[in-house]
């Protein structure tokens, strides 16, 4: 929208323009939020009222577009009353969207969460269903680790229906050519490892440096497995990341960054493009890569895919730290529910997580466990692999920049991509994230 | 922007009407004008005041109107930052460069095509195309031609036995972002400095040579004092541009590596749309507004004062 052609003379119009963008989005709002919620009166419970419940979510993705749509058809076919009206959009999309509206004041009756500061921030604003007292008698069938990123205070406010870990995916073959024979279970193993394949002239490991948010993952291991959890939690309290473990978590990122292991260009490169970081190591061009469960599915779509040479080994352990080589960090997805919605919705998001229904997509390969006694139903070697690594968490932190406030989490990917790009001191990137800290109220 | 007729002398006074005919006439002005009006208080200056507001604010955008009043903390805060700073100094570089660079090349290959050589309406039409893309498809077709492995770029610099990381250096970035935008709106400007040169009647070229002046000296005395209305266009709208970029650099770079080429528009959206503080966000918003509304006002009243002559509305010739 910046081309100058419709500039007039009053250039200033543009500049206009942009601003308009920005507050307009910003929500002097009311207008249109499309979130045509019926208010049917949930309060009497005589004969159903006919209801309509807006579903909001982003698996644009076989299998699960097509298993959640099968999902919503048997709820209206068990629930005469209700119609459900989904609007599946993708990724990008789909935050603006969900932004946009929750700006404007309002939400979906049902919608798609990552949980943490994101949807923390909405339920501040009032926009979210506390959940407590509905769901008490099923809560005790999921995994400690699905459930923690919906729960504040408490109370939770929403039920998930992924859940994963980040940890690394490796090319045995290039691993067995640089004479590595064992995934390495600690850190100096794995800077070790990291020369040795260098020195056998493989690129150790692939990074979209352009997107900030892979590169975050290796501080926020880091720093769980040498400042420990809690301090993770207490430091956005607090806001204070300046501690000499933080810091210390920069010096490891800092040293890994000096061993300069990441393809050429990585500063540049994206993570799903047909030249980024999952293609990179989908065509064999580099031996490992830190993401989540989601990686071997976007190795094989950007690039050729690994097959049976992709390994996963979990983040290794730091000699000497305060945090567990047990302890897991991702994220995965929930349903939560608007606070204007009627009962319904609670019900439909009961019925998506029953194991029954939550099975079939595990078994289709769509999402992982988030009910205990599900990971028998994981077919794929890896992701078994991870979902067992996950069922043993002894710990879990959910993606930094989705547990903080967002510009405090957007601070973290932004301070360690200069860290790596060896722009900032590990000791600046703990002042400038405690700084952004103490702008958030 | 080429209508600038000069002088008001076509402009003859209408006979003074009566009262009446003219309180209609007002009613039918009012009439005409009210929906454009309408529109653009909603569309662009309740905007423009709300941003205003919500910068003396700090908020997320959630809920109703801002509360959390901190008058000008947003602005002190953002001068005191080091990549505000850099977008400043970045809008400063490719000023520069769009002016020293990008205008004489747009200046010599409009002059160029003006000569009669064999299809120089292929030409003319081959340098507008780039103008035509989208910034999005301009910057996804260039991430792909200066992709460091595989880019197309660098296949043909290893031809020569040399390499460049492009964007993903933060010391090659800021060359390499303007050599996208000099592809993208070279065109533009050769047309509009093309369209200036062809109002220039050929008569004077004529005399000059007939008075033995040289080709340069033509140029010099002739062509350019005569371009310079033109010329004063194209640099007024390469640095408003300049001033509000951001398309091409977030599909380039998104402002990386390490905000080596990051723009004011480009911080304005990471913290407004990604971070959610909107008030921040739209104390930027309102320094871009400031900067773009100063530099136009100041650039009208001096530097263009002589080419908009004629050219404003001169209310039916009673001024």
């Amino acid at each position: 929208m910046l081309r100058p052609a419709e500039k007039g003379p009053l250039g200033m119009k543009r500049s206009v323009v942009l601003i308009a963008t920005a507050v307009l989005v910003a929500g002097c709002g009311g207008g249109g939020g499309g979130g045509g919620t019926a208010a049917s009166g949930s309060g009497e419970s005589a004969a159903p009222a006919k209801v309509t419940l807006e579903w909001w979510h982003l698996s644009t993705a076989e299998p699960l577009k097509t298993l959640w749509a099968q999902r919503a058809k048997e709820f209206e076919a068990q629930n005469p009353n209700v119609t459900i009206k989904a609007t599946v959009l993708e990724n990008d999309a789909y935050k603006a969207k969900l932004t946009t509206i929750t700006q404007s004041g309002k939400a979906p009756d049902i919608f798609a969460t990552w949980g943490g500061g994101v949807l923390k921030q909405q339920i501040d604003a009032d926009l979210v269903k506390d959940l407590s007292s509905d769901v008490a008698d099923i809560l005790p069938g999921f995994t400690t680790a699905s459930l923690s990123a919906y729960q504040f205070d408490g109370k939770i406010y929403g039920l998930p229906t992924d859940i994963g870990m980040v940890g690394f995916w490796y090319n045995k073959k290039l691993f067995g050519k640089a004479g590595i024979t064992q995934p390495p279970a600690t850190w100096s193993e794995f800077l070790d490892d990291v020369k040795k394949l260098k020195a056998a002239g493989v690129t150790p490991i692939a990074l979209a440096g352009k997107e900030k948010w892979p590169g975050h993952y290796y501080w926020a291991y880091l720093a769980m497995r040498i400042a420990g959890l809690d301090a993770l939690k207490q430091a956005a309290v607090d806001k204070n990341f300046n501690t000499p473990d933080f810091v210390a978590a920069g010096q490891q990122v800092k040293a890994l960054a000096d061993l300069q292991p990441f393809q050429k260009g990585f500063l540049g490169a994206a993570y799903s493009t047909p030249d980024g970081q999952a293609a990179t190591i989908g065509n064999g061009k580099a031996a490992m890569e830190l993401m989540g469960q989601w990686a071997p599915s976007v190795q094989k779509d950007a690039g050729k895919g690994l097959g049976e040479d992709l390994g996963f080994f979990p983040f290794p352990a730091v000699e000497g730290g305060k945090g567990s080589a047990t302890d897991a960090f991702g994220g995965g997805g929930g349903l939560a529910v608007g606070v204007d919605a009627p009962k319904e919705a609670v019900d439909f998001v009961k019925f998506m997580t029953r194991m029954d229904n939550h099975t079939k997509a595990v078994q289709a390969g769509g999402v992982l466990p988030v009910l205990k006694g599900e990971e028998s139903a994981v077919t794929d070697p890896n992701l078994k692999e991870v979902a067992t690594k996950l069922a043993g968490a002894t710990g879990y932190q959910l993606y930094l920049d989705q547990a903080y406030p967002p510009a405090v989490g957007q601070q973290v990917n932004d301070s360690v991509a200069e860290l790596i790009a060896g722009t900032k001191t590990p000791e600046q990137v703990a002042q400038a994230i405690t700084e952004v800290a103490k702008t958030e109220e | 922007m080429t209508t600038l007729t000069r002088g008001p002398e076509a402009v003859k006074l209408p006979a003074p009407a009566p009262a009446a005919r003219r309180r209609g006439r007002a009613l039918t002005i009012t009439l005409f004008v009210l929906p454009a009006l309408v529109l653009f208080l909603l569309l662009v200056v309740a905007p423009i005041l709300v941003a205003f507001y919500a910068s003396a604010f700090r908020w997320n955008g959630f809920g109703g109107l801002p509360t959390n009043f901190i008058g000008f903390d947003n602005f002190t805060r953002l001068f005191s930052t080091e990549i505000f700073r850099r977008d400043l100094w970045h809008l400063l570089v490719l000023v520069l460069l769009s002016l020293c660079v990008q205008l004489p090349l747009s200046l010599a290959i409009a002059l160029l095509l003006n000569q009669r050589i064999r299809g120089r309406a292929v030409y003319r039409l081959v340098f507008f195309a780039p103008y035509v893309l989208s910034e999005v498809i301009t910057g996804v077709l260039f991430s792909l031609i200066l992709a460091p492995d595989a880019g197309m770029a660098n296949q043909v610099l290893a031809l020569f036995g040399a390499d460049s990381d492009w964007l993903a250096d933060p010391d090659t970035v800021m060359p390499s972002l303007f050599l996208v935008m000099t592809w993208k709106y070279f065109g533009f400007h050769m047309m509009i400095l093309l369209a200036g040169r062809q109002n220039i009647p050929g008569e004077l070229i004529e005399a000059a040579q007939i008075d033995g002046a040289s080709g340069w000296r033509t140029f010099r005395h002739i062509t350019l004092p005569l371009l310079g209305p033109t010329i004063r266009i194209s640099v007024f709208l390469s640095v408003i541009y300049t001033i509000q970029l951001f398309d091409l650099v977030w599909i380039l770079t998104g402002g990386g590596p390490s905000h080596s080429s990051e723009t004011m528009a480009v911080t304005m959206f990471e913290w407004g749309f990604k971070r959610s503080q909107v008030g921040y966000a739209s104390a930027i918003s309102v320094v871009m507004f400031v900067l773009a509304l100063v530099f136009a006002l100041f650039y009208q009243r001096f530097v263009m004062r002589r080419d908009l002559e004629g050219a404003t509305t001169s209310m039916g010739g009673r001024r």
